[in-house]
């Protein structure tokens, strides 16, 4: 197994089972046990589950990927225990960020729904393969990126945690507004496309948003 | 799996004591020709004068320069072999004589009573409990005590005890036998005779390996008188955790940690006074070195001090190795002769007296002395040269033919491993696979006429059962067992879910534990295995044939790593390492319920090789597979075959290689069976072990070649000096150039009145952080030859460290002889060349002297770097196969897997993986194509059962899956429900990248499904109170 094969929904999963943070280690980039240089994909999945964190309120440096080759004994020690203390600082999953276990837990959700639909778009219009760790760093901080980011994933996750919330309770636009921490138009924006799509109804009786 | 059943079980298929090859020695060169015969089709008698398997490597704490751990990874092989069919072994025993010739030998055999009836013993271990007599341990270097019966080592093979007959005391006084009546198998037998008996094989190879040089003999290092001064090999013991002190650094007066420690070199080697060697052992600056970063990592604060002459690192991966060690805190390696002065009677402190350049003669006190002894030949040499009418060299190893190093002057009987003379794991491997090659030629028309097939038994349906988990801890010796508490961790297992049994082992990987394991899966109706010991890198194989004779899917077995990942990391903590322990188990345990048989299957192979580089190696591994019958294209990018031999006269040791390369190239030539291809380049390579298709342009003509195996034998080339002038002063010459100058009988080689020669030009540089091992050799070999053509000729050698290893030390000691001055500098200092009227002048720091020196020079010839071909990139590339920093090719391991890729199917040889000398060039050819032979003469290979396959259902033909495959292993296919993805599973390698880029998950990886993970994620964060 490759550290390529290191899917986000495991990083997704560990930490909506109580991990606070997710290290990945691999082998360093030219160094590959297959030929099929996988630590590269890895490396892009480690930008782009960081972005998306973010994007869900999760301090993305919760996430940390690492070149280690077996040999390398007190690098791992020193990673995993700089990993540690980091972690401590940061306190449980959630503290740091302000966000109470349910929110969290939605957050999370959100980003697993999302995770399929990720793929596609990675595919389609996010792919980039570059030869060293800076041209990716530039790459996940650049404007393009941040464009394509917003336009293909950040309404999507803005939709999957609204259905979300709906699923747990009917709320007014400017409920979900607040509890997301999303501007209240973007909010309209979102509801008024789903209504669209058949996803959500207005209770004209309870002047609230419910899943349809 | 208990050897004794297996033994059982032959001699009831098998009662013939007929045979293909017998193999004096089982150590790892002898055990390593033994798997690769087996695997060839021939049959096996695996013979050892000593209780059990392993030879010197079973001693040793760790290997260098991986610092592996030596028991661990050899120990494996002690099982293969007694699980092989074809191999017979026959421990404790001695050859008396060999009638006959080859391929038709009779040898008489002793069996030395062991009195103990093999067949009966369980290695319980009772009888050694009971036995009254307590005698130095043997296996432990006489350091801690054991039993007058008792068990070799706790992982041998056979794991049967056997009574030391000069210490027991019924034997010797004919009291006693508590042994006989404590056994409950009545496995003792105190009357046992000695039992000869006789086997016929086709060939002989002979592995009895080496003794250490024993410092007792010559009594000049207080070995033997003062309690404190060790040999190495003792060393080795009381590092390693099966040890007399149980991994702990203690010194043997009053069992305190040492905290200075001086290691003295080159005991019994490189001496030409009466009793000591006077080759140089060329393992023991590496081994040195070794335990020095051993020490250290046991004890941080402690001293050490390596006394030494020359420091010969020049193997694969030394140089780095060496530096290593060096700039560790407090450890001081000092170039000095020492003597051992004084045990001083309060501390049984010793004192070595040594002299520096800048300090002069001075007397320091050590709380250990560690003797850095060399490797002798085996004791009994004589008797061996006597018994199999072998000749021996003027050392008393076994005299070898230069040309082909495996052979001895006797047909039918070869020689592998240390008795060759002095060398390390690597090359006591690939001699060993050699002689497979070397005997596959010999006995070709017997192949597989006496082999036969070993048989599991049907696997259990486990389909409608529930997950029942069997969990079982190994202790490995004190490696788990002193750190994490075994007793509570098995306790914890026993709760988890899905968990039916759960038990703990010594050391899981023995004959008998794992024996025990086989028959517990039996009993308790178990579908899964979880092992909480090492490794899976090493142990998998072995524990998976563990279930697949308990009857059950091997992919029922999931490895639990509570060694490398906890114990040995967390020693000090020892609570903590037991949760973490705890930890791991649950993950695994929590997988192991996911876990799904999986089939592998067989694949039909292609008898053809490809070799790729016409030099020495590849002609000799072409030619020796085609004497074996198979097709074999050569394929070679210059015009002509020889690669660099064609620029290399002769030898150190004298043979004429030209002549024995037009011999090669003829032989090539006019075999039926071997395809030239020169001109040659390699356009693309497709296919996997097996089945090969390779794409190749032959001066603008192409072509494909369908093949089973591939060797890669590209050679190395001569770096190009840019320093001491060269190129720009024609009298400046690389050492190729000059031995070429000397055959030519240039004139200005005929005048020279004086030739100064620099090592280490373009290596041991931050550029070149290594040895390119020949160079030593090649410069002792022209100045030797200048001398005999103009015997009052100056030259200086102007070097670092001679690096003359092995038996090139004596013409190093015969340069010295012939008034070829040797002056040594440092890297920082190095000798200045410049043009001086007619002629050269080169200005160096004499360190002896210490002053410069300033010699004039009618010619310099500079030892240039071996460095690895350009190609040698692109052709890794194309076979999937891995360099290493310095671009040479990598090996599969460093240590026991030496001309092996890590990819299937795909071996190496030659200076390709590392500059080397031209015999071993041959013996490592021979080896790979030993290697190559075992695929290639079977009929099919097994591909993994953990690969990828798709969920059709669940596909929706975006072809993520099939842009990630680097392996091309993914295609479309038309099915009803239109185009699906579907998975060729041979050339799958399950790095599972497909998995991560499926959006649909309909792409699954066997073996690490979704779900597999998921649930070892959810055992690793279980929340803290759920965890009790």
């Amino acid at each position: 197994m490759c550290t390529g094969r290191v899917d986000l929904e495991f990083v997704l999963r560990a930490l909506s089972k109580g991990a606070d943070g997710v290290f990945i280690g691999g082998c360093w980039l030219g160094e590959c046990h297959y030929v099929t240089e996988g630590n590269y994909d890895a490396l892009f999945n480690m930008h782009l589950g960081r972005k998306l964190l973010e994007q869900a309120g999760i301090d993305p440096q919760r996430l940390r990927l690492e070149w280690i080759a077996a040999s390398e004994g007190t690098r791992y020690a020193e990673i995993m225990n700089d990993f540690g203390k980091q972690l401590k600082k940061l306190g449980p999953l959630g503290q740091s960020e302000g966000l109470d276990a349910k929110t969290l837990k939605r957050n999370l959700a959100a980003l697993t729904k999302l995770l399929p639909y990720t793929k596609l778009v990675e595919r389609e219009r996010l792919r980039v393969r570059f030869a060293t760790e800076q041209q990716y760093q530039d790459y996940f901080a650049s404007e393009e990126f941040n464009r394509l980011f917003k336009e293909l994933l950040v309404d999507k996750l803005a939709i999957s945690q609204i259905m979300l919330l709906l699923r747990e309770a009917p709320l007014s636009a400017r409920d979900i507004a607040e509890s997301l921490g999303i501007a209240a138009n973007e909010v309209s924006r979102h509801l008024n496309s789903s209504s669209r799509l058949g996803l959500v109804r207005f209770d004209e009786a309870e002047k609230r948003f419910a899943l349809a | 799996m208990d050897s004794n059943r297996v033994e059982r079980q032959r001699i009831e298929t098998a009662p013939d004591n007929r045979g293909d090859v017998l193999i004096v020695g089982g150590g790892i060169s002898g055990i390593q020709a033994s798997l690769d015969l087996a695997n060839s089709g021939f049959r096996v008698f695996l013979v050892d004068k000593s209780p059990a398997l392993g030879g010197k490597m079973a001693q040793l704490d760790k290997t260098f320069p991986s610092n592996d751990c030596s028991m661990c990874i050899e120990s494996p092989k002690f099982i293969e072999c007694a699980r092989n069919p074809n191999i017979e072994i026959i421990t404790y025993t001695e050859v008396d004589r060999v009638d006959g010739e080859v391929g038709d030998f009779k040898v008489t055999l002793t069996k030395k009573p062991r009195y103990i009836i093999e067949e009966k013993c369980t290695g319980c271990n009772i009888c050694v409990d009971y036995c009254p007599v307590k005698i130095p341990d043997p296996f432990n270097q006489e350091l801690s005590v054991n039993k007058s019966v008792h068990i070799y080592f706790s992982q041998a093979v056979p794991l049967v005890t056997y009574v030391d007959e000069k210490t027991c005391l019924y034997l010797q006084e004919g009291k006693c036998q508590i042994c006989v009546g404590v056994c409950k198998t009545n496995a003792v037998d105190l009357h046992q005779k000695p039992e000869q008996f006789e086997l016929e094989v086709g060939a002989i190879l002979l592995a009895p390996g080496f003794d250490t040089f024993d410092p007792k003999l010559r009594n000049d290092f207080g070995y033997g008188v003062m309690e404190n001064v060790v040999t190495s090999l003792d060393f080795e013991r009381i590092l390693c955790s099966t040890g007399p002190y149980e991994g702990e650094v203690r010194r043997p007066s009053d069992l305190a940690h040492p905290k200075k420690i001086a290691w003295i070199q080159c005991v019994g080697s490189r001496q030409v006074i009466e009793g000591g060697n006077s080759y140089c052992s060329a393992v023991c600056c590496t081994y040195t070195q070794k335990q020095v970063i051993l020490a250290k990592d046991h004890d941080n604060g402690l001293d050490a001090t390596i006394f030494h002459n020359d420091i010969r690192a020049y193997g694969k991966d030394f140089e780095r190795f060496y530096q290593r060690a060096e700039k560790l805190d407090d450890v001081r390696f000092i170039r000095s002769y020492v003597t051992v002065g004084r045990e001083i009677p309060e501390s049984k402190n010793v004192t070595i007296r040594y002299a520096t350049l800048d300090d002069g003669v001075k007397e320091e006190e050590f709380d250990l002395v560690v003797l850095s002894v060399g490797l002798s030949p085996p004791k009994d040499f004589k008797k061996l040269a006597a018994t199999f009418g072998v000749e021996l060299n003027e050392h008393g190893f076994c005299k070898s033919n230069p040309r082909n190093p495996i052979a001895t002057n006797r047909e039918g009987i070869f020689v592998s491993g240390a008795f060759q003379g002095p060398m390390d794991i690597p090359e006591a491997v690939v001699t060993a696979s050699g002689a497979d090659a070397l005997v596959g030629e010999l006995l070709n028309s017997r192949r597989g006429k006496l082999s036969r097939e070993r048989v599991y038994p049907e696997e259990r349906d486990t389909t409608k059962e529930e997950p029942k988990i069997g969990v079982v801890v190994c202790h490995c010796g004190a490696n788990i067992g002193r750190v994490v508490d075994i007793p509570g961790v098995v306790e914890y297992a026993s709760t988890l879910p899905n968990v039916t049994w759960a038990g703990e082992n010594l050391f899981a990987c023995s004959t008998e534990n794992a024996q025990q394991i086989a028959d517990a899966i039996k009993e308790k109706g178990l579908n899964r295995l979880v092992l909480a010991a090492c490794t899976p890198r090493t142990h998998e194989p072995l524990f998976r044939d563990t279930c697949r004779e308990a009857g059950i899917n091997q992919y029922f077995f999931e490895m639990a790593n509570i060694r490398e990942h906890c114990s040995w990391v967390h020693s000090r903590e020892k609570e903590s390492a037991t949760q973490k322990s705890k930890d791991i188990i649950r993950m695994s345990v929590a997988r192991a319920a996911h876990l799904e048989p999986l089939q592998e299957f067989d694949l039909p192979v292609n008898k053809t090789a490809v070799v790729v580089g016409g030099g020495l190696a590849g002609m000799t591994s072409a030619l020796n597979m085609a004497e074996q019958g198979f097709e074999v294209y050569l394929i070679e990018k210059d015009s002509d075959l020889g690669g660099m031999a064609r620029r290399i006269y002769s030898t150190l040791e004298g043979m004429d290689v030209q002549v024995h390369l037009s011999d090669l190239v003829r032989k090539v030539y006019r075999n039926p069976l071997i395809h030239v291809a020169c001109d040659s380049r390699i356009l693309e390579v497709s296919g996997y072990v097996g089945n090969f298709v390779t794409k190749i342009e032959t001066e603008g003509r192409r072509r494909e070649i369908s093949h089973g195996i591939a060797i890669l034998a590209t050679g190395a080339e001569e770096h190009r000096p840019d320093e001491y002038l060269y190129g720009e002063n024609e009298r400046v010459l690389t050492q190729l150039e000059l031995e070429g100058e000397i055959v030519a009988g240039s004139e200005r080689v005929q005048a020279a009145q004086s030739v100064v020669m620099i090592q280490c030009v373009g290596c041991r540089n931050e550029d070149r952080n290594y040895c390119s091992r020949v160079c030593c050799g090649q410069s002792i070999k022209n100045a030797l030859k200048l001398k005999e053509l103009n015997p009052g000729i100056d030259i200086h050698i102007l070097f670092r460290d001679m690096r003359s290893y092995g038996f090139k030390e004596d013409y190093y000691r015969e340069a010295a002889e012939q008034d070829i001055k040797f002056i040594r500098f440092e890297p920082q200092d190095k000798p200045v060349v410049t043009a001086s009227g007619q002629g050269l002048k080169v200005v160096v720091s004499d360190p002896v002297l210490g002053h410069k020196l300033e010699l004039e020079a009618d010619l310099i010839a500079l030892a240039a770097a071996a460095v690895a071909p350009e190609s040698s990139r692109e052709l890794a590339r194309l076979f999937k196969a891995s360099l290493n920093p310095d671009g040479f090719f990598q090996e599969a391991h460093v240590k026991l897997r030496p001309v092996d890729f890590a990819a299937d199917g795909v071996f190496l040889c030659g200076a390709a993986q590392y500059p080397k000398h031209i015999s071993e060039t041959i013996s490592q050819a021979y080896g790979a194509a030993g290697r190559a032979i075992g695929i290639l003469s079977g009929d099919s290979v097994t591909a993994s059962g953990a690969v990828c396959d798709v969920n059709e259902h669940d596909c929706v033909s975006c072809g993520a899956c099939i842009t990630a495959c680097t392996y091309d292993a993914i295609r479309f296919v038309d099915t009803p429900h239109g185009k699906k993805a579907r998975v060729e599973p041979v050339l799958c390698k399950g790095d599972g990248l497909c998995n991560a880029k499926c959006p649909t998950g309909a792409i699954y990886l066997k073996h690490y499904t979704d779900d597999e993970i998921f649930a070892q994620i959810d055992g690793a964060v279980l929340l803290k109170d759920e965890v009790h």
